[in-house]
């Protein structure tokens, strides 16, 4: 399921158009998530508050955006790319990684929102192959 | 038994009440058969599946996918037993077509896409909730009598 040049093509131009609203978008992608799947809170428990537009949603919507704004960068050799994040998640936050599909459909939900006529069927493969290669990436380093 | 609240019964039904089940049901099922191709396996006799262009004109296809809408419109009309509604459907995606229940969580997953993108910004988060505690509640019942 590796990436077309067209996917990544694809990637880059919803990418490109969507850079400037990361913060929001990663907002709300993580409020849904939250919302939707309940379980995924048990990794912020930490958190003050866990409601949509509370401060460390958004600034935690905000930082997975960026990381997956530098992933667009880096998608000719994520598994390098992304080797420090994977890290992280394997030795550090230790996400299970069932959970980066549970994001990923948010991710696609907030874009056929944004995108209701350009985020086709087309489009939506080559994002959602992107998103997988990104999380089989992050947790390359788990086990 | 599955408890839903007033407020996930209203949205459920506000959703279903607005929607054009010819246009969601191709649009969802294409949707699915374009971005998990290996789901067209159950669909050999459905036609040309040659490429996204194809699907999206397979008249076979566009007719499936309404009867799938009309299919959960019956779980909404039957929202408090959705498991016995099914239960001879559950079978019938068993035995007969021999559907790996993890295909139903995908085109859920679908029609969630195409919906949200139909809705728009009123595809609210609390909506997104209630919608996908109904799709997870219809998965369950069709997967429930797999043997």
């Amino acid at each position: 399921m590796s990436l077309t040049p067209k996917d990544k093509a694809t990637v880059k131009l919803f990418w490109g158009r969507m850079s400037g609203k990361a913060e929001l978008i990663g907002a709300d992608a993580l409020s849904r998530m939250l919302a939707v799947y309940p379980q995924t809170k048990t990794y912020f428990s930490h958190w003050k508050s866990l409601s949509p537009g509370s401060p460390d949603v958004k600034k935690h919507g905000k930082t997975i955006m960026m990381g997956i704004g530098d992933a667009v960068t880096k998608m000719d050799d994520l598994e390098r790319g992304l080797l420090t994040l994977s890290e992280l998640h394997a030795f550090k936050l230790r996400v299970d990684p069932t959970n980066f599909k549970l994001l990923s459909l948010n991710i696609l939900v907030v874009m056929a929102i944004m995108f209701p006529d350009d985020f086709t069927p087309m489009a939506h493969l080559a994002v959602d192959k992107f998103l997988c290669a990104l999380a089989l990436a992050l947790s390359e380093k788990y086990r | 038994m599955v408890e839903w609240t007033d407020s996930e019964r209203a949205i459920i039904t506000s959703i279903f009440s607005n929607l054009d089940y010819e246009e969601i049901g191709r649009k969802s099922l294409c949707r699915c058969l374009i971005v998990y191709p290996w789901t067209q396996r159950y669909f050999g006799g459905f036609g040309n599946l040659y490429n996204a262009e194809t699907i999206l004109c397979n008249p076979l296809i566009a007719a499936h996918g309404t009867k799938i809408l009309h299919g959960l419109d019956r779980a909404l009309k039957n929202m408090d037993d959705i498991k016995n509604t099914y239960a001879e459907l559950s079978l019938l995606h068993s035995d007969k077509l021999h559907v790996d229940p993890d295909n139903f969580r995908l085109l859920a997953d679908c029609l969630t896409v195409v919906i949200a993108a139909k809705m728009g910004p009123a595809f609210t988060v609390d909506t997104q909730v209630a919608w996908q505690k109904f799709l997870s509640v219809v998965v369950s019942a069709l997967g429930r009598q797999y043997h």
